[in-house]
């Protein structure tokens, strides 16, 4: 039985470390759902957040699989947690005429915005828990064909539950591009 | 502080690391670096083929405990190393691998000899580094070695590009390893888990150790002796695990898994407490594994975290390095000994009694009928030679079986085999490596016929360093391992396993100005191999065995390690559980 892992973790920012981590999943046929990863307050550690598809018995062990990289600093599974998970999706919907105004208004309801307007689309910008995006995405593909850039899950563990350790703002954070 | 090339801050920086040998091929991008060691005291030993430099790298770091280092240029001289940097993983064995890259100008252009060494060795190594920038490299060489014998040993590849080993740089010779943030190393144990441990230990009526390659890293070997003379427990070992245990000791009863002793296998699924330190619960040791020590709660002690759990769920996990971990169990045995100990101590002398009588019951056995020369008879004269005291290195397949079977070890590090990964090739380039590090002691490398063919190029090695290796090769004419399976599980249809047209040894040997020479007949087998011994260089002795024979005790593939094959159309042994 696979399930749907999250993972968070922190890495150094050096080259390879995303091969790495990478690696250790795809050498087990594991499928990478999605992936994200960006440079925290102090620049030389990056958060990392992964979604995988993961055999039940094997979660425990690919933590502590990436945890021993010599680039990763620690890995968590929030799979069972209640961590805060967000996503952000750009949506390109193509309708035209009397629907636009219909669309707006369902739009609203799931707090997505207008980004980019032209007489035949629409792009909205929306942020949220995978399972928001995908409803909204359920209800606009019904005016027209959409396009979709998702960012992927990102997680982050409520205070009193996060394990990892929390960088701490470097100058050099701003400096760095 | 002085101004040198990179190549030059290279080679300063092995030798400031301890390096004594550079096992190597050079080429293109590498040439800054021979130019360097062209007047250099660290000595290069030119090996004849990349893949025998990481197995010679191994070789001395197998014999020493200190890394092995091994070098070859881009490209096709990287991706050789690939198969010795594998299986130094896999065994947990230190060695640093340096490799040349195409200058920065021209990566990912598909530039002459490149290669993505970055990539392709990224699943190779515990480690790996591309050193683009001539400040890092001094660092980035300590970091090497310091990560390939830290904690749970392994190869860490180190590839520079050709305008970094070109360019000059400050060196100062002082420079210190900026802490590493990822790399954390856990060696003492937490006492509460050793306290578990103790109390697990304790309340065992039928403990059972089981000892593996962590023993050896970690210099423990002293510490496992005591814990089980501490414990009054059996001690059985993995096939890295040989040595750990001096063979004659009373409480030492062999290897357990596929071709494991009666006494390890029947014991281990007996018993009632399994102790493995060290080990990894590899399939080749606990076959089917919900059938493995089926009464037994374990206690399993490793330095790596992500071994505990892994194949085997541990009911007590200590993660520490063995020989720390150890000298705290000891210690707290030796203070209850006389209180928690005696509770049981019944019940285990009875178990220990049990464990001994199967022993001397159940030995190794052949057919010693028959007018070839049996290669168990050949292994019986080489554990004579050795007395217990040579290095001896293997290849893969049924010679590596007998070896293990039946040569004595009084130490550790005197016995190499390619375990994990199981590389045929790997026993002649080790030997090369072995008898570098410890040029007083007898090195005998034992290989197949199969596996000497792919290792033969190092005879040139051999010949030109004059390095006095014994070669035996158990020559059964064809590829035993793969043959004994298609006898028991492929209903005897033999395909491609026929090793034909093996050169005549001593002719062999001739050409390459070393000595040499072949044996068939039982009777001529101790003049031969005395021949050999007595020889002072080097010598390649061809010993022509019965080709049908096959390895015994055998547990079939995904079998019980209980339902082993004692001896050829025997029933298979059944365990009587508590007996």
């Amino acid at each position: 039985m696979t399930v749907h892992q999250l993972i968070s973790l922190l890495v150094e920012n050096k080259p390879g470390a995303l091969m790495r981590v990478a690696g250790v999943l795809t050498s087990r046929g594991y499928n990478i759902e999605s992936l994200t990863v960006a440079r925290t307050l102090d620049p030389t550690l990056s958060a990392m957040t992964i979604v995988a598809q993961v055999g039940e018995q094997g979660r425990d062990l690919l933590i502590k699989q990436i945890s021993r990289l010599v680039n990763v600093i620690k890995a968590v599974d929030l799979t069972d947690s209640r961590a805060v998970r967000r996503e952000l999706a750009l949506i390109k919907v193509y309708v035209e005429g009397d629907k636009r105004s219909s669309l707006l208004r369902e739009a609203e309801i799931f707090r997505a915005r207008v980004v980019d307007a032209s007489p035949k689309a629409y792009t909205l910008e929306v942020t949220g828990s995978p399972d928001k995006l995908n409803a909204l995405i359920g209800l606009l593909h019904a005016y027209g064909p959409i396009e979709m850039v998702r960012s992927g899950a990102m997680a982050m563990a409520r205070a009193k539950q996060n394990k990892l350790p929390v960088p701490r703002y470097s100058e050099a954070y701003l400096s760095e591009p | 502080m002085a101004t040198l090339s990179g190549a030059q801050i290279l080679i300063e920086s092995l030798a400031r690391e301890g390096a004594e040998f550079v096992f190597g091929y050079p080429g293109g991008v590498t040439l800054p670096v021979y130019d360097v060691l062209y007047s250099h005291p660290l000595r290069h030993v030119l090996v004849r083929h990349e893949q025998n430099a990481a197995f010679a790298a191994q070789g001395y770091a197998r014999a020493t405990g200190k890394a092995g280092v091994c070098m070859a240029t881009s490209g096709p001289g990287a991706t050789n190393l690939t198969t010795g940097l594998v299986d130094a993983l896999m065994d947990s064995i230190p060695v640093v691998a340096i490799t040349g890259q195409v200058p920065q100008a021209l990566i990912g252009r598909d530039a002459f000899q490149e290669a993505d060494t970055f990539g392709i060795s990224r699943s190779a190594t515990k480690h790996n580094y591309l050193v683009k920038d001539i400040g890092e490299l001094a660092q980035t060489i300590h970091e090497a070695f310091y990560i390939a014998t830290s904690g749970r040993p392994g190869p860490v590849l180190v590839d520079i590009t050709k305008d970094v080993l070109i360019a000059a740089g400050p060196y100062s010779g002082t420079q210190r390893m900026e802490p590493l943030r990822g790399y954390r190393l856990k060696c003492e144990p937490d006492e509460e888990s050793v306290e578990r441990a103790v109390e697990f230990l304790w309340n065992a009526d039928r403990p059972y150790i089981y000892a593996g390659g962590g023993v050896i890293s970690s210099g423990a070997s002293a510490e496992l002796v005591r814990c089980s003379e501490l414990l009054e427990a059996p001690l059985a070992h993995t096939v890295m695990g040989l040595g750990a245990m001096p063979t004659g000791h009373p409480n030492f009863i062999s290897m357990l898994g596929m071709h494991g002793s009666y006494a390890a296998n029947m014991g281990v699924t007996e018993c009632d407490a399994l102790v493995g330190i060290g080990v990894r619960f590899d399939d080749r040791v606990t076959g089917r594994l919900d059938r493995f020590a089926p009464n037994a709660k374990v206690l399993h002690v490793d330095i790596d975290a992500a071994e505990i759990n892994k194949n085997r769920r541990a009911d007590v996990g200590v993660v520490g390095d063995a020989k720390a971990v150890l000298r705290r169990l000891n210690a707290r045995l030796e203070e209850t000994r006389a209180t928690l100990g005696r509770e049981r101590r019944g019940a285990r002398l009875a178990w220990m009694e049990r464990i001994r009588r199967m022993k001397r019951e159940h030995p190794f056995v052949y057919d010693r009928s028959g007018g070839d020369i049996k290669p168990q008879a050949l292994m019986e004269k080489l554990d004579a030679i050795s007395g217990g005291e040579a290095i001896v290195t293997v290849d893969v397949g049924q010679h590596q079986m007998w070896a293990a079977q039946y040569l004595r070890f009084n130490r550790p590090r005197l016995w190499q085999s390619s375990s994990g990964l199981g590389s045929m090739g790997f026993g002649v380039p080790a030997a090369v490596g072995a008898k570098f590090a410890c040029p007083d002691r007898t090195v005998i490398s034992i290989v197949g016929d199969g596996g000497f063919m792919m290792s033969m190029p190092e005879l040139g090695t051999i010949a030109t360093n004059r390095l006095p290796v014994k070669i035996i090769v158990m020559n059964n004419n064809t590829l035993g391992m793969v043959r004994q399976w298609q006898e028991l599980f492929y209903d005897k249809r033999y395909s491609e396993v026929a090793i034909e047209s093996f050169p005549d040894a001593s002719l062999l040997a001739a050409a390459f100005g070393i000595s040499g020479g072949s044996v068939t007949q039982p009777d001529d087998l101790d003049a031969a191999l005395e021949h050999a011994f007595a020889e002072p260089g080097p010598y390649l002795l061809n010993v022509q065995v019965t080709p049908e024979e096959c390895v015994y005790p055998m547990v079939p593939a995904g079998g019980a390690v209980d339902e082993m094959i004692l001896q050829p159309d025997a029933e298979p042994a059944e365990a009587v559980v508590g007996d």
